[in-house]
């Protein structure tokens, strides 16, 4: 009598069976453009039979399975699935292993599905989403015949500790075995492996209650597998792969034991356990295994272990090393030590190794061009290379300052000797390129600008800094004064656009022959090329980001560059132009009128308004910003720093997690710093009046005195059905003789100035840049926290409310808080109204400049809504009728609307 | 009796090769047009399975002439009848039409049987589906291997036309057959299983069967046995076996290694030999019942038949040698590893 087994069997053009005498299966994690940055290139760039050769290496390197994963947002994800498994087919010596096809979407799993023969692994389902959506999609792996991962997800999010991994597990098997009807065999658990040694205590048993939860279903569900993607746990040592590798190793080791079957690993990357050198050994056990971690005293270790490692490369890294080596690069020549502070941002050294080399050159001023400037070039060719990121930029700054800072008195005597002495041997020296940096007139935003001043000085340009809101007059006569190379202007609302024309216009009109630089969140390569670059002729740039400023200002100050990359761009820019300009005339319009009366229907017959609370303004002061903290959204604060994702999982990105999580870390502890010793303080104010609406205008009952607010409303010709949208809209019209009522709100974040101030003096950009972000981010949370409490409390229309902080971001509540100068009101002069009715200088000490930015620039104002229909839209272009019934509105003459709605004008 | 259950108490016998026996018709071009397609806008002469239509009383009497022969288990004729293999004629409207007609074709030979033989045992009707002409894992482009004529959704479509044909005419089984390409045989796996989940009838079983294409060991789309086995075992079915392509004695290895392994019933009907020189198939009816009956007592099959060349002289002799012997018991699926 025949007796088979139930392993779990998988086939390529082979079969793959798992015995319990299997070792652990290796599946190859290079074929994801998430993880593998060359994989990815060769996708975009359509390179696929290239493609292939990452997946044959993975076979040569021994994987038994093969992950694919083309979840990328630039990809047509079903496309590329299709296309690069169908060429796989045809490839015996790849296809010949199962494949798992990964994506956390579900329709490219089930592209990839139709494309092989053999039985896969759909990598992964779970109930994230609810038990209905979790049974269906099993029911359509089942028809394909594929096995599956089963991620350790439900309803309440991601499990991290054993109990919660071995709950959702176990809850899943039921389903999957009983209702589904799924081989047991072919279920595959995914109980999450999480990054150790973070730095953060809760994440240093992540390793332990994977291995404890792997146990104990293996016990409770023998038949089932556990799988994971092993490189996650060692996120926190990216780029150090020996470190990695011998992590690796370790956790496998016990993992496997615990009864893990298989992985996703880099299956030319795995370390021998035995053959890990001892000290290292012993340490990763530590980590792994949380122990001797009290006070994270085991991360520490390996932390300095790793460091050691890194200094001396990655090629020393595998051969053991022993103990006193722990601080080798102290031992190095002072010019290494000086770059190795440079390249990992330790300050700890510098200002005697900066002395020591002073003493060793002829010239302090020696020491600066020499070896400094060459580590600060090999932070730039990292930086250039995507091997550093910013924030490790900006540090590596703060020693170079800090070094510069020690040399500045000896240079100064330096200069003052040669001076006494008349001697001139060399002539003046030509020195590094001066670049000007400037806020425009009326803005008060400077992150991003700062952000560009360091990375330009790392890279070795001399930054002349004017700080914010600085008139044309006086940028370009120091522009003349400093003899400067490049002139760079930033801004972030939208009439700096019209001040940098301005400057162009000024530039032109002097003679200039200098370039200028345009950047910050408002501006655009389309806006500089239709607007600004017609202006002046000698170039005018738009720079994407700090890190493009680099090679934008090298082009540029390059001799033999200048030429073909002016000529380049400024056939680029006329393109542009020419596109823009064709394309004005074919969008289509409605005449105002018209989209008056196609405005949004909402039905008033049953409409009772909620009553506020109270009417009129009302100051609200926080002293204890704690309240805010849990209110904020950290992604923009990962954007200022110029990295890019979703919020948490940005602290585990494969490529910029390291990077994010040490920026997080050392933010919340500045943050907790902002709190606890009350850095900064929250003055807000909100009110709410009656009000009714009239067409576009809607009046306000301010005590007796009456109000016009005015908005306007799209043009854009819409699809039946459609409405032509206007905030004033979600008021109730007068003529329903009912009443109904508006708030508004003012916020900022006060304080933050003397500790600039402090970190200026202290050379330190980083922290500076991280004060200024987050008091961006504690005026937002302010908003939000503001918002939520009208909502709750003072409207009291969402008594009952219960939203996370991801709803908050996800705009999931009722109502809405459109800010004058914004997309729905882009009309930045209402404000002035806003602020009146508020008495939001008084209350809040925001003051609105000459181009209507508020002063402290981390200040949040806008409008409430609360009617349910109300919601977010963009205004688009408008045309000349609305200008012209805007303007008689307003009573402003027409020329004073044009300026302040030159944007949105068709 | 079902056929669950047949399958427990003896071996059953699937009949031999349709095409064969349409050949000894030598029909011409009007024969397979009949009346109705006289005025058809291309040549149909070919197209066995059209004869359904228009000249049923022939199927109709092969199948009667299998029955005779000792076979259990009757396959309709439809091997291409779906509209992306009856493309070919210009045919696709037709391909629904078809399987119904088909499937009565072998319910009035079963009747015509059955009334003759008041006492015999049950047969079964098995709804044959074909490999189709396109296929899903290979390229028909050298120049452009990722390139596909056909997509798995149409496939889907065309077969889940064809079930549903086969199943108004009332098939007792579907019967997945010739595979040398995996995928297919999941498409066709999958419009079973996502038609009578959506229809909410109850499942037919499924028979599975496998073309093994040369000395290779290999499927045309270059799965080894196990692999192909793995890749459809998800269909829970009723048996899977080989078919086509190989005599009994090439097929014999294969046959023995699939006994080891599936957890289902195995079947296996083999061609007539291999080709001779001239195209024909040679091999005398003793012969292979002979191969036939070896495996039978080595308990490696289940179900036994022909394929490309056998005929009712064949399945006569197999029946007859196997007709005592004790079936291959199902393996035990143990509960643990």
């Amino acid at each position: 009598m025949i007796h088979i087994k139930p392993y779990l069997r998988l086939a390529g053009l082979e079969p793959l069976v798992i015995r319990p005498e299997t070792n652990f299966v290796n599946v190859g994690e290079r074929t994801n453009v998430t993880g593998s940055k060359k994989f990815a290139r060769l996708i975009k760039e359509n390179k696929y039979e290239e493609a292939l050769s990452v997946a044959r290496q993975q076979v040569e390197n021994g994987a038994q399975i093969i992950d694919v994963n083309m979840d990328d947002a630039l990809l047509e994800g079903v496309k590329a699935m299709t296309t690069f498994l169908n060429l796989l087919q045809s490839e015996p010596d790849i296809a010949r292993i199962p494949i798992m096809i990964d994506s956390s979407k579900f329709e490219i799993i089930e592209a990839g599905l139709k494309c092989v023969q053999g039985k896969c692994i759909v990598n992964s389902i779970s109930m994230k989403e609810g038990e209905e959506k979790f049974i269906e999609q099993a029911h359509i792996c089942k028809a394909y015949g594929a096995a599956v991962i089963v991620m350790a997800f439900d309803e309440k999010g991601q499990a991290d500790t054993k109990d919660r991994k071995i709950e959702i597990c176990e809850r899943a098997y039921k389903i999957l075995v009983h209702q589904v009807g799924f081989a047991p065999q072919d279920i595959i658990f995914d109980p999450n492996i999480f990054a150790v040694a973070t730095g953060i205590e809760e994440h240093n048993n992540y390793a332990v209650d994977f291995i404890e939860a792997t146990r104990v279903i293996k016990q409770k569900m023998p038949l089932a597998k556990v799988s994971g993607g092993v490189s996650n746990v060692s996120f926190s040592f990216r780029g150090n792969d020996a470190v990695r590798e011998a992590i690796h190793a370790v956790f496998l080791y016990h993992a496997i034991k615990a009864g893990m079957d298989m992985g996703i690993v880099n299956a030319g990357q795995l370390e021998v356990y035995d053959q890990i050198e001892p000290r290292l050994r012993q340490l990763c056990e530590d980590v792994i295994l949380n122990q001797n971690n009290d006070n994270n005293q085991a991360t520490e270790a390996l932390i300095q272990y790793a460091d050691e490692v890194k200094a001396k490369g990655q090629d020393g890294g595998k051969a053991a090393e022993d103990n006193s080596t722990k601080m080798a690069w102290r031992n190095k020549s002072v010019e290494e030590r000086l770059a190795h502070s440079l390249i990992n941002g330790i300050t700890d050294f510098i200002d005697a190794d900066t002395e020591e080399a002073r003493l060793k050159y002829n010239e302090p001023l020696e020491v600066i061009e020499g070896p400094l400037m060459a580590g600060m070039n090999q932070v730039g060719d990292l930086f250039g290379s995507g091997k550093m990121f910013l924030p490790q930029v900006v540090k590596s700054a703060r020693v170079m300052k800090k070094s510069v800072a020690v040399l500045t008195p000896f240079i100064e005597a330096e200069k003052e000797r040669k001076k006494l002495a008349s001697i001139n041997p060399n002539g003046p020296s030509a020195g590094p390129a001066k670049i000007l940096l400037a806020t425009v007139k009326g803005d008060v935003h400077d992150i991003g600008k700062n952000i560009v001043g360091v990375v330009l000085g790392c890279n070795g340009y001399e930054i002349i800094d004017l700080g914010v809101m600085v008139p044309a007059d006086k940028i370009l006569a120091e522009a003349e004064k400093h003899q400067v190379d490049i002139i760079g202007l930033s801004g972030l609302i939208t009439p700096s656009l019209d001040e940098m024309v301005h400057i162009a216009k000024e530039m032109k009109r002097r003679g200039m022959h200098i370039p200028l630089m345009i950047g910050g969140a408002t501006t655009s390569r389309m806006h500089t090329a239709v607007k600004i670059a017609p202006e002046y002729e000698n170039g005018v740039i738009h720079v994407l980001d700090a890190s493009r400023s680099v090679t934008v200002a090298g082009s540029l100050l390059n001799k033999d560059q200048r030429a073909p990359f002016l000529k380049e761009l400024e056939e680029g820019y006329t393109q542009l132009k020419s596109d823009f300009d064709n394309k004005k005339t074919v969008k289509q319009s409605t005449p105002y009128k018209e989209a008056v009366k196609n405005k949004v229907a909402i039905d008033w017959t049953h409409f009772e308004a909620p009553t506020p609370q109270f009417l009129g303004n009302k100051e609200i002061i926080i002293e204890d910003l704690s309240v805010l903290v849990d209110y904020i959204d950290w992604k923009p604060f990962f954007i200022a720093w110029e990295l890019h994702g979703n919020f948490p999982a940005i602290l585990t990105d494969e490529k910029v997690g390291e990077v994010a999580s040490k920026l997080y870390k050392d933010a919340t502890n500045l943050l907790n710093t902002i709190v606890q010793e009350k850095w900064l303080t929250a003055k807000g104010a909100v009110g709410f009046w009656p009000a009714n609406a009239n067409e576009d205008d809607v009046t306000l009952m301010n005590g007796d005195q009456k109000m016009e607010l005015h908005f306007l409303r799209q043009q854009a010709k819409k699809a039946a059905g459609q409405p032509n949208f206007s905030l004033a809209d979600f008021i109730c019209p007068a003529s329903e003789n009912k009443k109904d009522y508006l708030g508004a709100f003012a916020v900022t974040i006060h304080g933050i100035e003397k500790h600039i101030k402090a970190f200026e003096a202290n050379l330190d950009d980083y922290n500076k840049i991280i004060l200024q972000a987050l008091a961006d981010r504690l005026a937002e949370a302010f908003a939000e926290y503001l918002h939520a409490k009208t909502r709750k409390e003072y409207w009291g229309y969402a008594k009952d409310e219960s939203l996370t902080n991801e709803d908050l971001i996800s705009e999931n509540y009722i109502g809405i808080r459109p800010a004058p100068g914004y997309p729905a009101c882009p009309d930045h002069t209402e404000k002035y109204t806003l602020f009146e009715l508020l008495d939001a200088e008084k209350h809040t000490g925001i003051t609105l400049t000459e181009s209507l930015a508020m002063y402290p620039a981390s200040s949040v104002c806008g409008w409430y809504f609360a009617n349910p229909q109300s919601q977010y839209f963009g205004l688009g272009k408008i045309q000349q009728d609305q200008v012209e019934d805007y303007a008689k509105r307003k009573q402003k003459p027409i020329e004073y609307i044009t300026r302040w709605l030159q944007p949105v004008i068709e | 009796m079902s056929i669950q259950e047949s399958l427990q108490k003896r071996i059953l016998v699937i009949d031999g090769a349709m095409g064969t026996m349409i050949q000894r018709h030598k029909l011409t071009e009007e024969d397979y047009r009949g009346e109705r397609f006289a005025n058809w806008h291309c040549d149909v002469k070919g197209n066995n399975d059209l004869l359904c239509i228009t000249q049923p009383s022939i199927i109709t009497g092969i199948h009667l002439q299998y029955l005779e022969a000792g076979a259990d288990i009757i396959e309709t004729n439809t091997f291409s009848s779906t509209s992306i293999a009856m493309a070919d004629y210009d045919m696709q409207e037709l391909a629904y039409e078809l399987n119904v007609a088909a499937a009565k074709c072998v319910r009035d030979a079963i009747q015509q049987y059955q009334s003759k033989h008041p006492n015999s045992t049950e047969k079964y009707i098995a709804g044959s589906i074909g490999p189709l002409n396109k296929t899903l894992s290979l390229s028909p482009d050298v120049n452009n291997p990722g390139y596909r004529a056909v997509t798995f959704d149409e496939v889907v479509i065309a077969y889940t036309e064809q079930i549903k044909g086969l199943v108004d005419g009332g098939v007792d089984v579907i019967l997945i057959e010739t595979i040398f390409d995996t995928l297919n045989a999941k498409a066709a796996i999958f419009a079973t299983k996502e038609f009578f989940r959506k229809n909410q009838i109850p499942e037919l079983p499924i028979m599975i069967s496998g073309t093994i294409t040369d000395a290779s060991g290999r499927t045309l789309s270059g799965q080894t046995l196990e692999a192909f086995y793995t890749s459809i075992e998800h269909a829970k079915p009723l048996s899977v076996g080989l078919n086509c392509a190989l005599g009994a004695q090439e097929m014999r290895s294969h046959i023995e290694e699939l006994s080891q392994i599936a957890t289902c019933y195995t079947s296996a009907y083999p061609n007539a030999g291999l080709p001779n020189a001239m195209g024909q198939y040679d091999e005398a009816p003793h012969q292979t019942a002979h191969f036939i009956e070896e495996w039978a007592k080595n308990q490696f099959v289940n179900i036994v038949g022909g394929c490309c060349g056998t005929t009712p002289e064949h399945i006569k002799h197999m029946a007859d040698n196997v007709r005592h012997i004790t079936p291959r018991p199902l393996p035990i699926v143990a509960p643990t590893i």
